[in-house]
């Protein structure tokens, strides 16, 4: 019996769960807060208004950052690069198109966003990439951005294992999401 | 970071584009890609404000602060050299909760006062202490919970049921997570080795 059929019938229970994680956090806390006696629906309120800051805030970036990618795809830029990747990334069973988005997602979050959306827009969000992509993007963080901006602030120079570390993680996070996707949606 | 970053992304596009021939394209997807970052960031307005509503109602049902408590024997193992009280072990504490519910935003200041404290604790030294290197680690392992924004783009670019990666998003996250606490562990074993 291969890896696939004697995990992936047990993984698709993760499919089931998908659909509840939403519904429970918010049955869970309005719950909660109604037993606590918040006012549940004027708190909401209050914190939906931050939701627009939030938003407004980043605009500017995404308008930045979606042009450019607009630039790399039309210019035919990204599969260039894909096919160049390739022979490397077959080698690792990865997807070409894949590798600049986990590459970028180490430098900023929301170029890797924009990234993204074009990885949505090319092959949909339920394609085998689409899919991939989004759980990939879910368990990765910035790594160079984050460790510039903590350690500037700590006055740190050496930042000794940190990185090793941080890139480790990364990858068992890729590897994690590949098989994840193969044995659920595949 | 996003300075060279982007300058480097619009004029490799421009370039390649004006090589292949593919200028018009451009062009107009300039125009288009402007237009349709806003159209996103107003789809995204509707799943960003419902879920800084909800988490504004754990906040005063004080479902944030018994998390926050609840992480403080697992702060003491993984940062051993941190003296019992003090507030670095508060303030770990509140970043990963925060990212772990999405709230980036609160969680950088948060975070950049625990590196501060730590910093005070490592005598203000150039070097890195174990205990920072574990923190960084582990906030770059990734611990959101739910990433709203990729459901946010999931949703507006069609997608049947935007939400069924979240299982697998939990699962990896875990995993990622892990990996970097046991490299963390292993690490910190290592150097306390080789300084004795």
């Amino acid at each position: 019996m291969s890896f696939k059929e004697r995990y992936g019938s047990r993984m698709s229970f993760l499919l089931y769960i998908s659909n509840y994680i939403v519904p429970f956090i918010l049955f869970y806390i309005i719950g909660y807060g109604l037993l606590s006696k918040v006012a549940v629906f004027h708190e909401f309120t209050e914190g939906a208004k931050d939701g627009f800051k939030v938003v407004m805030g980043i605009m500017p970036t995404i308008i930045g950052l979606m042009v450019a990618v607009g630039v790399l795809r039309a210019s035919t830029s990204l599969d260039i690069l894909a096919s160049l990747l390739k022979p490397v990334t077959d080698l690792l069973r990865f997807p070409s198109e894949l590798l600049p988005l986990v590459t970028i997602k180490s430098l900023s979050s929301s170029a890797a966003n924009s990234l993204l959306i074009d990885i949505f827009k090319e092959h949909g969000p339920d394609s085998y990439l689409g899919r991939l992509s989004s759980i990939i993007m879910s368990c990765t963080e910035t790594i160079f951005y984050t460790m510039s901006v903590y350690f500037v602030t700590a006055e740190v120079k050496k930042t000794r294992y940190t990185l090793h570390g941080a890139i480790f993680a990364t990858i068992v996070g890729v590897i994690a999401s590949t098989i994840l996707t193969n044995l659920i949606f595949y | 970071m996003l300075n060279y970053l982007w300058a480097f992304m619009i004029i490799l596009g421009t370039a390649v584009g004006i090589v292949t021939g593919n200028i018009e394209p451009v062009s107009n997807s300039i125009i288009s890609s402007a237009k349709e970052a806003v159209t996103l960031c107003i789809s995204m307005l509707g799943v960003m404000s419902l879920w800084m509503g909800v988490m504004q109602v754990a906040k005063a049902c004080g479902i944030i602060e018994s998390l926050t408590r609840l992480l403080r024997p697992i702060i003491r193992l993984l940062f051993p050299d941190i003296p019992k009280d003090h507030i670095a072990n508060e303030y770990i504490a509140s970043n990963i909760i925060a990212n772990v519910l999405g709230l980036g935003w609160a969680a950088t200041p948060i975070g950049l006062k625990a590196m501060k404290e730590l910093a005070k604790l490592n005598n203000n030294s150039e070097t890195a202490s174990c205990d920072m290197c574990t923190f960084l680690i582990i906030n770059i392992s990734s611990l959101q919970l739910i990433p709203v924004n990729v459901i946010a783009f999931r949703s507006e670019y069609g997608s049947i049921n935007p939400a069924e990666i979240l299982g697998a998003g939990l699962v990896a996250t875990m995993i990622s997570t892990i990996a970097g606490v046991l490299f963390s562990i292993i690490a910190r074993r290592l150097s306390n080795n080789s300084k004795v």
